[in-house]
């Protein structure tokens, strides 16, 4: 005796959030049931093992079914196929475009093309995340890119309008698209340490001050391509390193501001030509395609790691950078202000976050 | 020419790419209505089309518009070969045509192909003028209305009751002629589809020439089936009663909604106006909420039940007297004077009036199952007929004489039976078939009943008022019990006690019913849902022979699933059951019959005896103590079961007021075994508690497992409640949520040698864990009832057995329930008797004390220890009648018939106090709470339900019939997911073709939905799979009981969502 069949369909559509879970993370259906039984399910009404299973499979099928629609979200709310109420529209589609921080840390920054997809069993692998779980969710990454690629207008509104998604979501998929469009470096060994919500931080940080879209909100492509000019405009910053004066008296500025006030000032004072090269030098070198996939692993080693070493905190880190901006207003000879304020802006909260005590 | 169709297409939306290469689609549409037909043009390259036609205009006759469908066929436009079809729809025009229902359809509609199913949307506009047609010889029948609905619909009232209709039209089977050969199986399945579409819409046109004859306007319990009957052909038949409605006037709707009781009554059949006075029924009474002489106000809505009639309207009563006799229903009829005692004679004469009125048609039959309160004097008991028939081939499809013949002959059998329940009427009647290859089993079941003669046509008048004078009227909470039958002379063996309600009248000991629990019928307790289920092996075989050996199982397993369903009502506690529905389903190895039940404790109905296990051999000591230990269980389940289902008779707790009335007691029991042990068990103290047990014996291993199989049938877990009616009793105060389902499984059985006990085993299983699974899908939905619980099998090929279930799960407020049953209880047992029926006859005024309606007779229960043994006897008399039928009829078979037939006895209880609808009033305000509306969807919410009401809500328009057919088929069965994938996608493509053709007339809701076919056909080796649905139901616009709007929540919030993403 076998069950040939079994199905049960409901007018309004039956969907159990941690059934739906499990599937998105990649369980298979034996899996799924054996979760739920450990979660004590068998409790519930009396059900047993056979009734868990004919469930799961119901609403993995049902699941399944959804998943086109899931696909463009815009859909699910005008198909008739399903009958689900608006509120749980919303939660099916925020879980299918949720994803695993590990897993994106992961391909941040990566090519979206099936050269990678086909890495994903390694990434599955070494994050624990089942390939299936990976799949959905680099899909998801590469749906995403595919859409907003085309369109005018703000990336994470886009996203938001387009994928029904909520802001917070919409935000980190700016950053997912943003990185993928720029090819951040961000598997290097020294930048382990980031997290993806420090890389996304910095990604909204550049989408709205460094791309074309902060100053005009109309062109294709605007939240995801950095301004050109303004990486020209960059260049102009070099002479707070290359013009000796400019750069002594730079110095002097922060030094006789941040004197007394933390305990790292020594070190503050002995490295500040070092760093304020490294920064200027990054700015400089950011008209370089290969030099701004370096941004963040040179932000690491110019900035962070010297003063890691010498055990800067995060406050000697937000004055000092402080000082260092605000200084570079009063010197005289120094005529990039906009530029300065537009670079250092996104260097400092970039560089608040990725600094880890 | 009396009628212009007119049709727009607006616009396509989700389209499948059609063109690989530039991945889009150059769409566009067909409209095409009998012969004419219009095109759209091109709209190219694009998934969501404008094509904002202009209006094509169809000039035809109004038969035309009833029978044919609009056509709406999508296809992608291609140069240089053949156009692709896309898919299609098919729009019943029908509510259209009907100035009440519908004025113009509009709105999405999936489009549908039977191979990739739905394929994108289309949104179309429809609509129909009319024009006066004064020919008297015409063949439409525009303006009929049709109703799924079994019970009068609510916002209507019935002015009269006609009868039966039914009419069946049959052709070939597109399938098996032999173009079929040379065609695509995806153009049979279309032809398929058009044609039964055709056919439903003629037969429904014919009925309703019909119903125009007999003078009525509507049809209500519209049951209409399909028999595939493979080579044979195909044929469509339907029945139904014919009607007079009328709307009741918008003011009513407006009282009723001032008075915030009806609530939760929305219910079916209570009709629950606090004061309960209102005899019409639908839920738009037009009650009053204060007790002065509402009648006197609204004089056009007399509240007299129903007439009924077969030909003419009968004068309206409009006399006070008539008005005061609809206040208490069951005046009429009652038989016996007083003392209660001469029932008999009366009971004649009842007969005489009604039947000259009822004798008159020829088949006395309602497909109704609720009814208004006085319409139902008496209930006799189930009445059942079945036949087995040789399909041959219908040679002349416009004279489908043949089949007509067939159904003739087991109407005729149910009409002698319900007769020999001393009945006149059949009401909850219904037909079905089961085919197997060239043999058909034909099955009818109804019960057989005595309907007021004041509702008949001739002289009601006179009788009316001569009979509310001396006739003391039963009580409504119990009167419909009363045996209807002569008590000396009855058709079967039967208990028979005084009345424990009024103590006036005989009821039996158990009653066996098809109809709704009527409103007014005083229960104690809660109901469940009682199954017997049972399989049957049998030879394959063919032809005559096959017949024959179908015909010789069907009265064993009749008997036996009738002993299995009055063991489980025992076992239970309780003495009735409604709603009962057995099939028996026929496959080429074996039989299956299914028998579901509401069982109830009816208060006037005398309490069951436990269930006594006796052995057949005493002297092993062993089998003793096996004996002693089941025994155990079973009264330990017994007890149980008293407590879940709270059952606490009232009887209990009125010992003390003694009786007035002499009891007959201590009746010579009888404890007759249908097995020859006989001597030996009636030598055994058969005493079970106070009352006396009904007797199981346990004489060889089959015995055993029948007592296992009996105890495994598991309650439910505790927050639901079962029942296959429309309502619980003892459950009132429902939510607005509702959540209907459908599920089908399939067993495929491996081991072929299976004994009758290991497939019975297995197939109560499949009962058993379809219901597990239905407890723990819907565990959120607790506390609630799964309302309505329709199962259906089917044995499609060799070993395998299907079971498919409709149901829906309502979801009620716990804490007021408990309240509710509490104060229902007291009510129910304290006085209301002093007022004599005259008093309020005679001044409208005593209705000003709404408690003292239903007065009527003193209800002093019965206490004492009385005989309530039921016999086995009984069964093996009518068991062995049946045998000898056979015998007889067995020589008959030839292209003709083997019948067997049988009757149970039952009763059926009338009209119940409506007080307990009063203390419902608390429960409005929170059951709202969960329809509040989520904004943003741009597809309205449908709702849909099985039952002929929303809980929550007022049905303020019906917009007609909802009739669909489809099949769909695959030919890569494994890449849609199995066969379950494949069913599940079709039955979910299903219910989104009801929502939308629900939304495009304008409603937010079907009620009275059922499935009525769910035919699979598969074939894994070959990666195929074929399946056949058909739905119905009444599409409607309800609005929550408080507004006066549509629900917020279903209309439509417009704001589309922002572009598509396909673009």
């Amino acid at each position: 005796m076998a069950v040939e069949l079994d199905v049960f369909v409901g007018n309004t559509t039956i969907m159990d959030e941690e059934v739906y879970q499990l599937w998105l993370d990649g369980y298979t259906v034996n899996d799924a049931v054996k979760v739920r039984m450990a979660g004590g399910m068998l409790d519930e009404c009396e059900a047993n093992q056979d009734v868990l299973l004919s469930d799961t499979m119901d609403q993995y099928r049902t699941f399944q079914m959804c998943e086109r629609l899931l696909q463009s979200p815009a859909k699910l709310a005008n198909q008739l196929l399903f009958q689900i109420p608006p509120h749980r529209q919303t939660m099916l589609i925020e879980r299918y475009y949720a994803f695993d921080d590990v897993f994106v840390r992961e391909v941040l920054g990566k090519k979206l093309s099936k050269g990678t997809k086909k890495d994903l069993d390694d990434i599955g692998a070494k994050t624990g995340v089942t390939l299936k779980s990976c799949r959905r969710q680099f899909d998801n990454f590469k749906r995403v890119f595919k859409v907003v690629e085309e369109l005018k207008g703000p990336l994470v509104e886009n996203i938001r309008q387009h994928f029904l998604l909520s802001d917070k979501l919409a935000r980190d998929y700016a950053a997912i698209v943003f990185f993928a469009n720029n090819r951040f470096e961000t598997g290097k060994k020294k930048l382990q340490y980031l997290t993806f919500q420090d890389f996304a931080f910095c990604a909204g940080q550049l989408i709205n001050n460094w791309t074309v879209g902060a100053v005009d909100n109309t062109v294709e492509d605007m939240d995801v391509d950095l301004d050109k000019e303004f990486l020209q405009e960059l260049k102009e910053l070099k002479i707070l390193i290359t013009d000796k004066d400019l750069l002594d008296q730079h110095k002097s500025l922060v030094c006789t501001a941040l004197r007394g006030k933390t305990k790292a000032f020594a070190e503050m004072e002995a490295n500040f030509k070092n760093l304020s090269r490294g920064l200027v030098n990054i700015a400089t070198k950011l008209t370089n395609t290969k030099d701004v996939r370096d941004f963040f692993i040179d932000l690491v080693e110019k900035f962070i790691e010297p003063c890691r070493s010498d055990r800067w905190t995060s406050a000697d880190i937000k004055l000092y950078l402080t000082h260092y901006t605000n200084s570079a207003h009063i010197l005289d000879s120094f005529k990039h202000q906009a530029v300065w304020d537009r670079y250092m802006g996104v260097i400092k909260s970039c560089i608040y976050k990725m600094y880890h005590d | 020419m009396p009628g212009k169709l007119k049709a727009k297409i607006v616009a396509g939306r989700h389209l499948p790419v059609m063109d690989r290469a530039s991945d889009l689609t150059d769409a566009f549409v067909e409209v095409k209505f009998g012969n004419t037909t219009f095109k759209t043009d091109v709209f190219p390259k694009s998934l969501n089309p404008q094509w904002n036609s202009e209006w094509f205009k169809f000039e035809v006759d109004d038969e035309d518009l009833q029978d044919e469908p609009l056509q709406i066929t999508v296809l992608d436009h291609d140069t240089y070969s053949a156009n692709d079809a896309i898919g299609k729809v098919y729009i019943d025009i029908d509510p259209l045509l009907c100035t009440e229902a519908a004025s113009i359809i509009s709105g999405w509609f999936p489009i549908y192909d039977t191979i990739h199913g739905i394929r994108g949307e289309i949104n179309v506009l429809v609509k129909v003028e009319l024009f006066n047609d004064l020919n008297r010889f015409r063949q439409s029948s525009c303006g009929v209305k049709f109703f799924c609905t079994t019970s009068i619909p609510r916002g209507y009232r019935a002015a009269m009751v006609h009868g039966f209709v039914e009419e069946l039209v049959v052709n070939e089977d597109p399938e098996y002629q032999w173009i079929d050969r040379i065609r695509t199986p995806r153009a049979s399945n279309e032809a398929r589809q058009r044609l039964i579409s055709l056919m439903s819409g003629e037969l429904q046109r014919k009925i309703g020439l019909k119903v125009l004859e007999m003078g009525g306007n509507a049809v209500v319990g519209y049951l209409q089936c399909f028999d595939l009957e493979g080579e044979s052909g195909l044929v469509v038949r339907a029945i139904g009663t014919a009607c007079t409605l009328e709307k009741q006037s918008s003011g009513s709707l407006v009282n009723t909604h001032t008075h915030p009781n009806t609530a939760p009554a929305s219910n079916a059949c209570n009709s629950p106006s606090k004061d309960g006075k209102e005899p019409v029924f639908g839920e738009d009474l037009p009650s009053s909420s204060g007790p002065p002489t509402p009648f006197r106000n609204l004089p056009t809505s007399s509240s007299s039940p129903p007439p009924f009639s077969p030909f003419k309207p009968c004068s309206r009563q409009s006399s006070s007297s008539d008005t005061d006799l609809s206040l208490t229903p069951k005046t009429g009829m009652g038989s016996g004077g007083s003392a209660g005692k001469e029932a008999g004679p009366l009971k004649t004469l009842l007969r005489q009036q009604t039947q000259t009125a009822l004798e008159q048609r020829e088949f006395p039959f309602f497909t109704l199952t609720s009814f208004p309160p006085g319409f139902l004097v008496h209930v006799g008991g189930v009445v059942s007929a079945r036949s087995v028939k040789l399909l041959d081939r219908i040679h002349n499809p416009d004279e489908p004489e043949t089949r007509d013949a067939w159904w003739e002959e087991i109407r005729q059998e149910i009409k002698s039976h319900a007769k020999a329940l001393g009945c006149h009427a059949v009401v909850g009647y219904s037909e079905n078939t089961s085919i197997c290859e060239e043999v058909c089993i034909l099955s009818a079941s109804g019960t057989a009943a005595i309907l007021n003669p004041r509702y008949m046509r001739e002289g009601c008048l006179d009788i009316g008022s001569t009979d509310q004078r001396f006739d003391d009227p039963s009580p409504p909470s119990c009167g419909f019990c009363h045996i209807p039958y002569d008590e000396l002379n009855m058709p079967f063996p039967a208990q028979l006690t005084y009345c424990y309600n009024c103590r006036r009248q005989k009821v039996p000991d158990v009653l066996f019913t098809t109809i709704d629990l009527p409103a007014e019928a005083a229960v104690t307790g809660k109901g469940c849902l009682i199954q017997a289920r049972l399989c049957r092996l049998k030879k394959k075989a063919q032809g005559e022979v096959n017949a024959t050996a179908i015909s010789n199982l069907l009265p064993f397993m009749e008997y036996e699933l009738h002993t299995q369903l009055m063991n489980k009502l025992k076992l239970r506690s309780m003495n009735a059951l409604f709603g009962l529905h057995i099939q028996i389903s026929v496959g080429e190895n074996m039989l299956l019959g299914l028998a579901s039940a509401t069982g109830v404790y009816l208060t006037a109905l005398p309490a069951p005896g436990g269930i006594q296990i006796a052995g057949k051999t005493s002297g092993d000591l062993n089998n003793e103590q096996h004996i002693q230990a089941i025994q155990k269980r079973i009264n330990d389940t017994i007890a149980k079961n008293k407590e879940l289902y709270q059952i606490n008779p009232p009887e209990l707790t009125e010992e003390g007021v003694g009786s007035p009335i002499p009891e007959p007691r201590h009746r010579s029991r009888l404890f007759r075994s249908h097995s020859e042990s006989s001597d030996e068990v009636s030598e055994l103290d058969l005493s079970h508690g106070k009352k006396d047990a009904f007797v199981l014996e346990i004489d060889d291993t089959d015995a055993v497992e029948d007592i296992h199989s009996l105890l495994i049938d598991a309650s439910p877990p505790t927050g639901f409640y079962t029942c296959n009616t429309e309502t619980m009793p003892g459950i009132y105060n429902w939510t607005t949520a509702v959540q209907m389902f459908t599920s089908v499984r399939v067993l495929r059985l491996s081991n072929a040698n299976l004994s009758n006990q290991s497939l019975n085993k297995i197939f109560t299983d499949l009962c058993e864990n379809l219901l597990k699974s239905f407890y723990f899908k819907l565990r959120s939905n607790i506390p609630c009832c799964l309302c309505h619980l329709n199962f259906t099998v089917a044995v499609p090929e060799e070993e395998l057995i299907q079971v498919s279930v409709t149901a829906v799960a309502m979801t009620f407020d716990k804490d007021q329930t408990q309240e509710r049953f509490i104060t229902k209880g007291g009510i129910e047992t304290e006085e209301q008797l002093q007022f004599p029926l005259e008093l309020c006859a005679d001044s409208s005024s005593t209705n000003a004390q709404p408690s003292s309606k239903f007065s009527g007779v003193p209800e002093n229960t019965i206490v004492s220890p009385r005989a309530a043994s039921v016999d086995y006897g009984s069964f093996a008399d009518r068991c062995s009648t049946w045998l000898e039928l056979l015998r007889l009829k067995a020589h008959t078979i030839r292209r003709g018939s083997v019948k067997t037939s049988r009757r149970t006895q039952s009763l059926a209880h009338s009209v119940s106090s409506l007080e307990h609808c009063s203390p419902l009033t608390e429960g409005r305000p929170r059951s709202l709470r969960s329809s509040r509306s989520f904004g943003g969807s741009s597809v309205t919410m449908v709702k849909m339900t099985p039952l002929s009401f929303l809980p929550g809500t007022r049905i303020i328009k019906y917009l007609g019939i909802i009739n669909m057919f489809f099949i769909r088929e695959t030919t890569s069965l494994r890449e849609e997911g199995g066969v379950s994938g494949f069913l599940h996608s079709f039955i979910a493509e299903v219910f989104a073709m009801v929502r939308a053709h629900v939304a495009a007339l304008g409603g937010n809701a079907v009620v009275s939905y059922s499935m009525k076919d769910c035919v699979l056909m598969e074939n894994p080796n070959k990666n195929q799979a074929q399946c056949l649905i058909n739905v119905s139901g009444d599409a409607v616009i309800c609005v929550r009981e408080t507004d006066q709007e549509p629900m917020t929540s279903m209309t439509n919030i417009g704001q589309t969502c922002a572009a598509d993403g396909a673009t």
